[in-house]
């Protein structure tokens, strides 16, 4: 016997979410004020308070970022975490997605019935290429900052694919104006045009500077809770169908870096538990990690939107616009704010505003379903949930 | 009735030798033989467990996304379900454990490891403090620790002969741990911060540890006498030190009454006291007698990798109900300065 009659997992519910307003930099708060600011949002749009929250899960990526080592014993009074449990997740650049996973799997063990999960990075505080920088004994450099190790990538997707060179320059045009209508968005390039994003610098060939995302300070921040506390939610919550963890190593022989089995797995996993069987046509909006527009392309071949070979025919058709048949980034993504560890937990909470009918101008009219993405290290650690407006049938 | 959904037991703990200095070795390096030999102890192979968990932190290894690479140590291809927390791995086996009780996951694997050796780990761990007011002045984890046993002993809960007869008690319980870095008798020394002397302080190595955590049935098939994990729970405090009476441990108090502990009498408790006056604070906590085995491994007083030795203490109270010697067994963990965070585990076994 391995239960006591409680079968299966507790629902659980999205019913608050906060994010700051993401910047260059935040330099009227503290760290502890940049967190304490999306939470008081998420805890408001919930209606709740600090009491009714039972634990905090936290994450960010690397502590070098903000040369604070495990901040979250410093952050602990700021998130009204006194006397209670409070974890900190650490998985690179996908943290955000599964630090609410951590956070979501809380109030499905029924260990907790109400947490509220925060992600952050405040990049002015140090110097995020330095911190990525740091040589150490036995293992190989990796000294290009971010850019320049998934350029070569990039490239041998255009190779493999035979995309034309302009099909990164359309998803960035196409995430820069969806980030105007983004009021929490980093990026608000209102005079954005083709022509502006096809003519920026070159950085790592064949990514041009307006291709890249911003580096920002930022927090996220979710109420989660279990089915009765749903049911007091003043607004639509939106109800996780699926969620799943993959990571592979960062460098081997037979590794795919531009469609890497571990995404693969992550996906099929999370369309398993939520019942999906043709993602194209069963999902209505996607908030996907991408931090290089061809990351968009790639991904929608990775996670089962198209096929091999055909993600960047989706984006020169104008599939994954705003008012496309599938939006992609409707926020902006991540294209237009980048607060590294928050940007994970942004994407899940991006998907759960759209299934809530709570995005405002970025709204995709009518969503029911919405997959949250991110992906983190050398393209080997992915985190996905998947939200709908209606309570999942067990 | 049952405090969770599904029974979970400790059914496998492995850990490396604790070693001042680990030079010649990657983390890799010292991650994978303890990997290999907790995995080989249930017969179970990497991409056999349905979830793997890690816990560590970049400061130590002196470098960003550490854990990235530790984790080719496990094997991980084909992809694996995998986390990680920048923390003791006794917080992992915590994550590990709740996906467990989801049922998604029957079977977890847990790891943690810490090289303090690279750097100078009592300035290392200033870094943990309020980053505005506080670790600019760089105040150390000895110095902070002085601060709580000065506070002890002004409130008449012991003094330095007390403190030191803890330290003496750990090294020798130490004698029959292979994996210690101090046993034996060990000269309690200088004042290293008054009134703590060498012998109030933990040792400064490097090492690893390792858990397999099984659901129900399966856990009765792997080990022999499974160690249940009856309860389980975490508390964090105020950061600052002036908002906490130092002479007190309220969170692990909490975690302890939601762990259960106080239903019945432990025989053994595992704490991690890194320093003597810490053994004081927890004791009176966790409300152990005279009758409790404190430290039987000889505690963090005889090795204290820092991050895995809170995974330790789960590892080293499961492993005495694997071997018979204790039927109902408290673990605990701490993180950050003078018992900030606190985890309390109860183990038990299957009465004969």
């Amino acid at each position: 016997m391995s239960t006591t009659g409680r079968s299966g997992k507790e629902p659980v519910a999205v019913v608050g979410i906060g994010q700051t307003k993401h910047v260059a930099a935040r330099h009227d708060v503290s760290i502890a004020g940049l967190v304490r600011e999306a939470a008081a949002r998420a805890l408001a749009d919930a209606e709740l308070t600090w009491a009714d929250i039972d634990a905090v899960v936290i994450g960010k990526a690397p502590d070098f970022f903000e040369g604070v080592m495990m901040p979250e014993l410093y952050l602990a009074d700021a998130l009204g975490a006194v006397g209670k449990p409070m974890l900190r997740v650490h998985t690179a650049g996908s943290v955000g997605g599964s630090t609410a996973l951590v956070a979501s799997n809380l109030v499905a063990a029924r260990v907790h019935r109400t947490v509220l999960t925060l992600a952050f990075e405040k990049q002015s505080e140090s110097n995020a290429m330095w911190g990525l920088s740091l040589p150490v004994p036995f293992q190989q450099p990796l000294l290009a900052g971010a850019g320049g190790f998934f350029a070569p990538h990039v490239r041998a997707y255009m190779r493999r694919t035979g995309a034309p060179d302009t099909v990164g320059s359309l998803v960035a045009y196409k995430d820069r104006r969806n980030a105007l209508k983004n009021p929490y968005a980093h990026l608000h390039e209102h005079d954005i045009t083709l022509e502006k994003v096809q003519a920026s610098p070159m950085l790592w060939d064949p990514i041009r500077y307006s291709e890249t995302c911003p580096s920002s300070d930022g927090a996220c921040a979710m109420v989660l809770t279990d089915r009765a506390g749903a049911a007091r939610s003043p607004k639509p919550p939106a109800w996780v169908h699926g969620g799943a963890m993959r990571s592979e190593p960062t460098l081997f022989a037979g590794k795919d870096f531009v469609s890497p089995q571990a995404g693969k797995d992550c996906a099929a996993d999370v369309y398993r538990q939520a019942g999906i069987t043709d993602p194209r046509r069963e999902i209505d909006a996607v908030e996907m990690y991408v931090p290089f527009s061809w990351y968009e392309p790639m991904w929608l071949e990775n996670l089962g939107f198209a096929a091999e070979g055909e993600g960047w025919k989706l984006t020169e058709a104008g599939v994954t616009e705003l008012d496309g048949d599938l939006p992609v980034n409707p926020s902006g993504g991540v294209l237009s704010t980048n607060p590294i560890g928050a940007s994970g937990m942004i994407r899940f909470a991006e998907a759960a505003l759209q299934v809530r009918g709570q995005a405002g101008e970025h709204q995709v009219p009518g969503a029911r379903r919405a997959l949250g993405h991110a992906y983190g290290g050398g393209a080997q650690f992915f985190a996905m949930w998947l939200v709908g407006a209606e309570e999942p049938t067990p | 009735m049952a405090r969770y959904a599904r029974e979970v037991a400790v059914v496998a703990f492995a850990q490396s030798d604790h070693l001042r200095r680990t030079d010649e070795l990657s983390e890799v390096e010292m991650v994978m033989p303890v990997l290999h030999q907790v995995l080989a102890a249930t017969g179970l192979k990497a991409g056999e467990i349905g979830f793997t968990c890690s816990g560590s932190s970049d400061y130590l290894a002196g470098r960003a996304f550490s854990f990235t690479m530790t984790l080719d140590g496990v094997g991980a291809w084909p992809p694996i379900s995998e986390s990680h927390v920048e923390m003791d791995g006794a917080w992992a086996l915590y994550e590990a454990w709740v996906k467990i009780q989801t049922g998604e996951a029957d079977t977890a694997l847990v790891y943690s490891y810490g090289k303090s050796s690279p750097g100078s780990v009592r300035d290392v761990l200033t870094r943990q403090l309020d980053p505005y007011y506080v670790a600019p002045l760089w105040p150390d984890s000895v110095a902070l620790a002085a601060l709580q046993a000065q506070a002890l002993i002004d409130a008449g809960e012991t003094d330095e002969p007390a403190l030191a007869a803890i330290g003496a008690r750990s090294r020798a319980a130490a004698e029959t741990n292979p994996h210690a870095q101090l046993s034996g008798s060990v000269p309690q020394g200088d004042y290293q911060v008054r009134p703590l002397r060498t012998g109030d302080c933990p040792p400064i190595g490097d090492g690893v540890a390792a858990v397999i955590l099984a659901a129900g049935d399966l856990a009765r098939q792997l080990c022999e006498r499974p160690a249940w994990i009856t309860g389980i729970d975490h508390r964090i405090e105020a950061h600052s030190l002036g908002l906490r009476d130092l002479t007190d441990s309220p969170s692990t108090r909490i975690a302890a009454e939601h762990a259960g502990v106080f239903e019945a009498p432990v025989d053994t408790a595992e704490l991690h006291a890194p320093f003597s006056s810490q053994e004081v604070v927890l004791r009176k906590a966790l409300g152990l007698g005279d009758g409790v085995s404190v430290n039987p491994s000889g505690g963090a007083l005889a090795a204290n990798p820092v991050m895995a030795a809170g995974l330790i203490r789960i590892g080293e109270a499961a492993a005495r109900i694997h071997r018979g010697e204790s039927d109902r067994a408290v673990a605990h963990a701490t993180s950050g300065p003078c018992l900030q965070q606190n985890l309390v585990a109860v183990l038990e076994g299957d009465r004969a």
